[in-house]
Order: structure tokens, then sequence, then C-alpha cells
């Protein structure tokens, strides 16, 4: 199973006073795959990566680096280098100076140093820039010289922390597409960290869940996604609407006062479990044609879709559709039986998937609030 | 209009050009004056031309000046880095700690060194009582470069520190991250991103240990005679103000030289200047 591990993470556990950041956790990361942590901030994210990093030592635990022990090992002798959350670029130095400086440190020749940073300049879009003053440039070409001076020195992985945290949606987008590129034309290890789950799951090989100082589901952006783990994970991932439910036998889960049929095995009979339906996965029908019915209480435009919440129960579910419906109108709604999800009760159950809170505005003041945090 | 508010902001600037005027070009003008003059008025260039006679002061001044000032860096610069890696609190404390001796007369503090440093001062009493003979310290070389540097470590710790606070940590560690080790780190990170703080440190501590006339007196017992020992004498002893004032106004051209560079190292980096 540990095929091809670069880093193997043993048992690791952190605390800083009395919080535990990291409690128990094991991660092993492949060579060359690009995998992210993904989670809210004070999930334990960055703490991992610093620690892989070397700038923190872990309390308990083992990192290993290629069957090698380096807990105790400083950061300028691993072989790994840090694309830093707010660049941290040399301010005294020009941008040559900035990409050359780990090869100066190693006592490169000089012809090879303009040729390693002339190649990664050029890597990342900013030949000619050489003479240029740091202040003087923008936060995305900033960003690209932090990332030419972490690979000049050609590591063996690269570490990246919320390193699009700080530019705009339009340059964030652009610069997820030619990062994902340079991992690929480089064939290195990228680990990278976000509270961003977009960005997860379009840049990713494996995704990393984590909650709490604890991995909460490890698998590649499609697993995440269709098969999350418990109601953290979806509702963490995307926007789903989790219910309370009974598996009532193999294939045949009983919530919102309806059987449906549905594709998931091997739960204990009358087991009480969450079940998760996707916005885009529920099919708006005539009242007498649903599977459940209910009153269509806010709808929202989103371009290429309506987002509407509708009141079943009691229970405020969100619906994505193409079809325009007022409020208040009464539809019906049908579920496939690929569109239902079962997973075990957890911890988190009953906190996430309700919408009868949801606004717009509380979910924009919350990320605020998160990237001030970080 | 434009020109009732150009004629108010005019006087409110009034005082301090009077005061500039008053306290900074016209005593300029009058150390120029003297300079050229002799004790009838007349113009000479005589005073200028004895100057030689004062060439080895002159020299030793700078000499010390330079000693200092480098002692002054060597202590400073670890201390304003272990302050500026301290919580805020404890940082607090310790800046204040370091301003403390400032809120003290000069001479009192240069006094109290004449009681620790005499032959039977408190040093060696105390040295006498565990039996060790009696160093002679005091009317040295080193007692008077020791007078500059406890006097004007402050002037050097300030900038420097006020600098490294200012320092992103992370940037040290994108150091030791591309492979710097603590002394590279210390070289090729630290030093040169505090480097506004140490021109200005050095600066106020090099002019004033140069120009000082006080302490050579009281802890070199006049054996060690400074370039403002000789300008004081010439204006308190000697009535001889135009001397006087071509000494100082050669010591002057001399302090702004070293100071154009000593800027000459950081380029255009001058936001940390304090003078």
């Amino acid at each position: 199973m540990k095929k091809n591990a670069i880093i193997d993470l043993k048992n690791i556990s952190v605390t800083f006073g009395n919080n535990q950041v990291l409690k128990d956790l094991n991660l092993y990361i492949r060579d060359k795959e690009f995998i992210t942590l993904l989670g809210p901030s004070g999930c334990g994210k960055t703490t991992t990566l610093r620690i892989i990093a070397g700038f923190i030592e872990p309390d308990e635990g083992e990192v290993i680096f290629e069957d090698k022990k380096i807990n105790g090992v400083p950061p300028h002798k691993r072989q790994v280098n840090t694309v830093f959350q707010r660049y941290a670029l040399f301010p005294h130095l020009n941008v040559y100076e900035n990409v050359a400086f780990g090869l100066r440190i190693r006592k490169v020749p000089e012809k090879q140093i303009k040729e390693t940073v002339e190649e990664m300049l050029a890597l990342v879009n900013l030949t000619g820039f050489n003479k240029r003053n740091i202040n003087s440039l923008s936060g995305g070409q900033q960003q690209r010289v932090a990332i030419a001076r972490a690979l000049a020195v050609k590591p063996r992985v690269l570490l990246l922390d919320e390193p699009l945290g700080a530019l705009d949606l339009k340059l964030r987008k652009d610069m997820q597409v030619e990062l994902k590129k340079i991992q690929q034309r480089l064939g290195i290890t990228f680990i990278y960290v976000t509270h961003d789950q977009e960005e997860a799951l379009s840049m990713s090989d494996t995704v990393v869940v984590m909650d709490g100082g604890v991995i909460q589901q490890i698998g590649t952006p499609l697993d995440i996604y269709n098969e999350p783990k418990n109601a953290f994970v979806a509702d963490f991932i995307g926007e789903s609407n989790i219910l309370d439910g009974v598996m009532i036998d193999d294939c045949l889960v009983d919530f919102s006062g309806h059987r449906f049929e549905c594709l998931d095995k091997g739960f204990g009979k009358n087991e009480a479990v969450d079940v998760v339906v996707r916005p885009e996965d529920v099919d708006v029908v005539e009242p007498e044609k649903g599977m459940l019915r209910g009153t269509v209480t806010s709808v929202t435009f989103k371009g290429v879709h309506f987002e509407i919440i509708v009141d079943i129960g009691g229970f405020k579910w969100m619906i994505q559709t193409t079809d325009y419906q007022p409020e208040g109108a009464k539809i019906g709604l049908f579920i496939e039986p690929d569109a239902i999800h079962i997973m075990k009760k957890s911890e988190y159950s009953g906190i996430y998937g309700d919408y009868s809170s949801f606004s717009e505005e509380f979910d924009e003041l919350s990320n605020a609030e998160e990237e001030v945090e970080e | 209009m434009s020109s009732r508010s150009s004629l108010k902001s005019k006087l409110v600037a009034s005082p301090y050009i009077v005061w500039s005027v008053l306290f900074i070009i016209a005593p300029l003008i009058f150390v120029v004056y003297y300079s050229f003059t002799d004790a009838s008025g007349a113009f000479t260039f005589e005073n200028i031309t004895a100057l030689s006679k004062y060439a080895p002061t002159f020299l030793r001044s700078i000499w010390f000046g330079i000693v200092a000032t480098i002692i002054c860096l060597i202590i400073a610069f670890p201390l304003a880095y272990i302050i500026s890696q301290k919580t805020e609190k404890v940082q607090r404390t310790m800046v204040m700690l370091v301003m403390l001796p400032m809120w003290m007369s000069f001479l009192i503090r240069t006094y109290s060194w004449m009681a620790l440093l005499q032959d039977t001062g408190i040093i060696n009493n105390l040295l006498g009582k565990i039996g060790i003979d009696p160093i002679h310290m005091i009317n040295t070389e080193g007692a008077v470069i020791l007078g500059m540097v406890y006097n004007f470590l402050p002037y050097m710790i300030m900038p420097i520190y006020s600098v490294m606070a200012k320092l992103d940590y992370s940037m040290i560690e994108a150091c030791q991250d591309l492979g710097g080790s603590r002394l590279t780190v210390v070289r090729r990170c630290i030093i040169p991103m505090s480097m506004p703080g140490i021109v200005s440190g050095i600066t106020m501590v090099f002019v004033p240990s140069v120009s000082t006339f006080y302490i050579s007196q009281k802890l070199g017992g006049g054996s060690f005679d400074l370039i403002g020992d000789v300008i004081e004498r010439q204006f308190q002893q000697s009535y001889n103000y135009n001397l006087g004032a071509s000494l100082s106004l050669v010591l002057m051209v001399l302090i702004l030289i070293s100071m154009a560079v000593m800027n000459r190292f950081t380029g255009d980096d001058e936001e940390g200047m304090v003078i």
C-alpha cells in the first residue's frame, strides 16, 4: 500500500500550550503526486506542512523521508522547499538574486546559477524581470518569484502554504492551472495547503480533508466529492443536503418519510445513518410525480442554474435546477438511487446539512473571518 | 484666497524659521566667520594653517571613535536581535532597561565610572578583598573607550532593534528553507535586512564619540586629549575663539565626509536613517 511513499508521517501529535493541534496523524505521500491538505482554519493543515518543512518538531511520532527518519533534521538540510503564504521574498535583493539565493548558498558556479535562474524565470513567465525590485512587483508576480526561488534549488518536494490566498479570483484561477502544469512538467511532489475546496478539487491527485487536528478523509477529488465519509466532509466539499435516515436493508433507506432505493450495502439492519443528497442530483417534477413534496421558500439565480431552497416537512433542502420555480410553488422531488450516498453516523451528525439558516451573506462573513485568522 | 492661505502658512511656519535662523544658521555663520578671522577681526588663514599641530589629536579622536563604534556594534547587534525575538511584554521591559541609564545625567554616569575604576576605587577594593592585586584601569585608553561605549551604546541598540522588530520572521524561515545554516541566516538575511538600522546606529555613536570632550578628561586623566577637549579649552581657558571655531569647522567637515561614506554603503536605502 505504501509503494513510492516519499514522505511518511507516523502517529504525529502536536500540542501548542493546551491546544492539541494534531492528534495521532498518519499520512503518507507518494512521490510525484499533487496532494492537497484541505480544511478550515485551525484544522492543523499548516502545522502538518511545517512539520514536513522542519519548522515544527512534533511532540510525538515519526517523520520519514525516503525510509529515513528526519525528526530533528533542521530545515536547511531537508530536500523540501516552501512557498510561503506571504511570499517572504528578500526585499534587499532583486528578482534575479532572490531566485539565485539558494544556489549561492550551495556555492553553485556562477554560470550554472545564471542558467538555472533564467530557466526558472521562464518557467513562471517572468523572463526579463531579472533586475526588477521586489517591491515594484504585483502580488501575482511576487508569488511567481517565490515559486521560482523555491524550485531553483531542485527540491524533491515543494510545500505550498495557501500560496494563492492573497490573489484576486481571476488571477487565482490562472495560477491554479499554471501550478498544475509546472508540477507535471517538473515531475516533483507538491504538497498544497488550502481552505478553498474548489482549488483542492481542481488541482489535486489526492485530497486530505482535515478538521480538529484529525484527518477526516483521504482520496481522489472524485472520491471525496461522491463518497464523503462523514457529515463534515460532505458539508465542507460542495453543497450537501444531509438527512437522518434509517437503513432498512441493503440498498433500501428510509428518510424524510419515504423509502428510497439506493446503491449502498453493508450497514446493519435498521441502523441509523446520515444520508447525503447533492443539490444538483435532485430532479424537480410535478408534485404528484415526486417521491417527496415541498414548498419553495427562496430562489437565487446563479447564472448556470437556479438555487432553490425547498421546505420538506420542516427540513430545508437546497436544490440546483435549470427550471425556474417561483417562491411558494409546490413541487415534487425525484431522486435516483445513485444520487443517494449513505454515511455512518459520526460526531458531526446533525451539525451540518440543513439549509434553514442558509444565507449567502452569512457564508461570506464566515469566509472572511477564516482568512483573517489564517 | 490662495495668497491669503500662503500668507497664513508663512505665519504658521515663522516660529520655526526664526528658530532655525537663530540657533542653526546663525551659529554656523559665526563658526565660519571666527575660523577665518584673527582676534582683531581681520581676515586670515592662520587658524587653518595652525591646525596641522592638532593632526595627531584629530587622528586619535577618529581612532577612538571607530574603536568605540565597532565595540558598540558588536555588543548591540546580538542584543538587539535577542530583544526583538522576545514577546512584546519582555521587549518593552528590555527596551526600557536599555534606555534607563539615559535618564541620569551624563556627568553623573561618567563620575560613577571614575569611582569604579580608580586605583583605590570600588572594583580594586573588591579585588583586594579576594586577594587580587589592584589593576590600573583609570587614565588608560581602555577607560576612555569604555566611557564612550557605555554612554553611547543605547544609540546603537535602539535603531538596530527598531528595524529588527519589524523584520518578517517568515523571511528568516525562507532563508533556512533555501539551505541557510544559522550563520548563513545571520550573514545573508538578518544583517543585510537590518542595514538601515546599523547605519544609523553607527552614525549616532560615531559622531558623538569623535567630538566628545568630557569622557577623556575624567576617565583618561588628560593624557588622551581628544579634539573635543582641545576645542573646549580654546573657548573655556585660552579664549581663542578663532582657533576653536576653525577646529570645530574641520571636525564638522570630517564628520560629514564620514557620514557620506557610510551612506554609500547602503545605497539608496535610507528609510532607517534617524538623523
